[in-house]
């Protein structure tokens, strides 16, 4: 007997389980609902191609982006083009038509994408946290202007009416496409916050609220808004997408900022110079693929969130 | 139509002209605050065609006129509003003198067909990948599978576009790099042009539905879980029904109805999208329209091609709403 009670302490763990306390420190860790392999995915992606964006613009020249950089319709390292002519180091990603740096287009474009999706995403939020607030929380009148006006709003495509902005007012500023997208954006976390604190407004700590006295601005923005964090946080990465896809679009017909390179410029310049048949793929594809990425790490990070507000999504 | 009581009915049709009536006015409005005179714009036009233009102080006075120019704002808005319910959206400024409807009517059955082929197809796809998804007796290889086909959910299709058609039509040279039939094939009722139109839509239709499945897909999946803890799934299991009949008829049955008000919030997106894809294949639609109307400058022809897409989708979220109640007899609206 006393032989086993030596024994045990070393090899076996200390509670009945069997678990060493190593193990259940490490099972504690990953426990954590924030600690979510999609959610960090998602993450990574996104802030290496902001390190893209920033660390770039120390290795490489921005000013690359402007015709006549280097060689036009140069291939990627070790890639021929049309003519014969074998990329170099000088131009990683080979050049466009008129001799822009593609690695360039890149760094500099790249955060132009990501600075308007955000923008117009933040601006979106915020109209439509107020918005919510106002039409779940006061009701009657306000309430019907509100729903109704968001429902159609919701409906109208803002690519086709941001088509009418530009093709009237020709050039604007990156600031200036985020400001028009966002006009477009606030509908659905309207409707989403609106439905919580429909819900919300009934339950016991809202009421015990109210009845020791607090404001309305208190009850709103102190114990209400606290407990929407997780799904504004997926709206946001959710409108993020939108208007990142919205701003694509309008570069991909032409229209959008002419004066700062973006991907999705970068991309209608490809098509209407036909490097498609030319088999220029180095010119559209690698943009293509960076936006990818990012659409991705936004979709990775939205699933993540997801999973760490609605516990039944997990054990998938 | 006993089912739907009046005032839902009239509920909807009055965000239905609210959402038309908006979209009409914002395009009306939109122009007329910029500085860009459409007269001015006519008249560089004519003049880069024709060297130099005499009398271009009454041509100007005349198209002014003609255009309505000078008229107060409330009679302008008023004939527009008038014209555009009648789809009176003028004449195109650069292939003058067609009229914009027309050459509207020519481009709609394209994105017609197009739109509506493919989201059946998504539709489908999507709802069954994602109950799949939740299904306990998926096969292990399906359910490693389509999460990592649903990667691409969030890309937008001109994206996609953009790679299937390097991939297919430009490298492997299986599939028409442009157009929606073939150019020595007669525009008909005949079975040549039938293939060729299939053949010619494949890809643009397919670049849709790769990224947009997984939209449906993954709400399916939300549903999915839930109706599976559900007493009557649990029932139908004790009951010993086969696997796939409760799938399929209890399941899915209930799980679906959300999907179809999905459909309501996500058409402007998909709309927009397929805009988008019908430009990068040349494809004969609105999108080639909107996207030449835009090289062009052409002003009438983008607002009516705007209109005319943001009518589309209004009517089919007006028609979901309608049909909504056929499909879940459980919905008794404002009973």
């Amino acid at each position: 007997m006393s032989h086993d009670n030596a024994a045990a302490p070393e090899t076996a763990a200390p509670d009945m389980t069997g678990i060493t306390r190593k193990q259940l420190k490490r099972m504690r860790r990953f426990d954590n609902p924030w600690n979510n392999p999609k959610l960090i995915w998602g993450i990574g992606l996104l802030l290496g191609i902001v390190l893209l964006g920033v660390l770039g613009r120390f290795f490489w020249d921005p000013e690359l982006v402007f015709t006549g950089a280097g060689m036009p319709r140069q291939g990627p390292v070790g890639i021929e083009n049309l003519r014969g002519q074998v990329g170099t180091w000088a131009h990683p990603l080979g050049t466009d038509v008129s001799g822009k740096d593609i690695l360039a287009l890149l760094i500099v474009g790249a955060p132009n994408s990501l600075y308007v999706g955000v923008l117009a995403s933040l601006i979106g939020m915020s109209i439509g946290i107020f918005l919510g607030f106002s039409a779940g929380y006061t009701g009657g009148r306000v309430d019907d202007v509100i729903r109704v006006s968001s429902d159609v709003m919701i409906t109208i495509p803002p690519l086709l009416i941001l088509v009418v902005v530009q093709a009237s007012f020709g050039d604007i500023t990156l600031t200036m496409m985020a400001i028009l997208i966002a006009a477009f954006v606030w509908q659905s976390p309207t409707r989403l916050i609106r439905a919580q604190v429909l819900s919300m407004r009934e339950s016991g700590y809202v009421q015990m609220a109210r009845l020791s006295g607090a404001s309305n601005m208190h009850i709103m923005f102190r114990e209400m808004l606290p407990n929407l964090v997780p799904y504004l946080f997926g709206s946001f990465i959710a409108n993020v997408t939108t208007s990142i896809v919205t701003a694509v679009g309008l570069e991909v017909l032409g229209l959008g900022p002419q004066r700062v390179p973006t991907l999705g410029r970068v991309i209608y310049d490809a098509i209407s110079s036909a490097a498609l048949t030319q088999n220029m793929w180095w010119w559209w594809g690698f943009p293509t693929i960076l936006l990818g990425v990012m659409f991705i790490g936004l979709l990775l990070i939205n699933l993540g969130l997801d999973e760490v507000s609605n516990p039944r999504l997990r054990k998938l | 139509m006993g089912r739907i009581p009046l005032s839902y009915l009239l509920n909807r049709l009055f965000t239905l002209f609210l959402t038309v009536f908006i979209a009409a006015t914002l395009i009306w409005i939109i122009p007329r605050l910029s500085p860009v005179n459409p007269v001015d714009v006519m008249l560089g036009r004519m003049a880069s065609g024709g060297g130099s233009v005499e009398n271009s102080g009454a041509i100007l006075a005349q198209l002014t006129e003609r255009f309505g120019l000078n008229d107060p704002w409330y009679v302008q808005f008023w004939l527009y509003i008038k014209n555009t319910l009648t789809f009176d959206f003028g004449i195109s400024t650069a292939s003058f003198p067609t009229p914009v409807a027309s050459m509207i009517a020519a481009a709609l059955p394209w994105t017609l067909g197009l739109m509506i082929v493919s989201l059946i197809i998504t539709f489908i796809i999507g709802n069954l990948l994602g109950a799949l998804m939740v299904w306990e007796h998926t096969p292990r290889l399906w359910k490693v599978a389509i999460p990592a086909a649903m990667v691409f959910t969030s890309i937008p299709p001109i994206l996609s576009g953009l790679l299937l058609m390097y991939i297919f039509s430009s490298q492997l040279g299986w599939f028409p790099l442009n157009g929606a039939y073939g150019l020595n094939t007669e525009p008909g009722w005949s079975l040549d042009f039938a293939g060729s139109v299939l053949y010619h839509g494949f890809l643009p239709a397919m670049s849709i539905v790769v990224v947009t499945f997984g939209f449906w897909a993954l709400g399916m999946r939300g549903l999915m879980i839930t109706v599976q803890g559900e007493d009557y799934t649990i029932l139908a299991k004790a009951k010993g029904l086969r696997k796939r009949y409760i799938l399929y008829r209890y399941m899915i049955r209930n799980a679906i109805l959300p999907q179809i008000t999905a459909f309501a919030l996500k058409i402007g997106m998909l709309v927009a999208g397929q805009v988008l894809v019908e430009r990068i294949f040349a494809y004969n639609g609105m999108g080639k329209l909107l996207y030449d109307a835009i090289l062009d400058q052409d002003f009438p022809v983008i607002q009516g091609v705007s209109f005319v897409i943001i009518l589309m989708t209004a009517v089919a979220v007006f028609l979901v709403d309608l049909i909504y109640p056929f499909i879940d007899p459980r919905i008794r609206h404002g009973a």
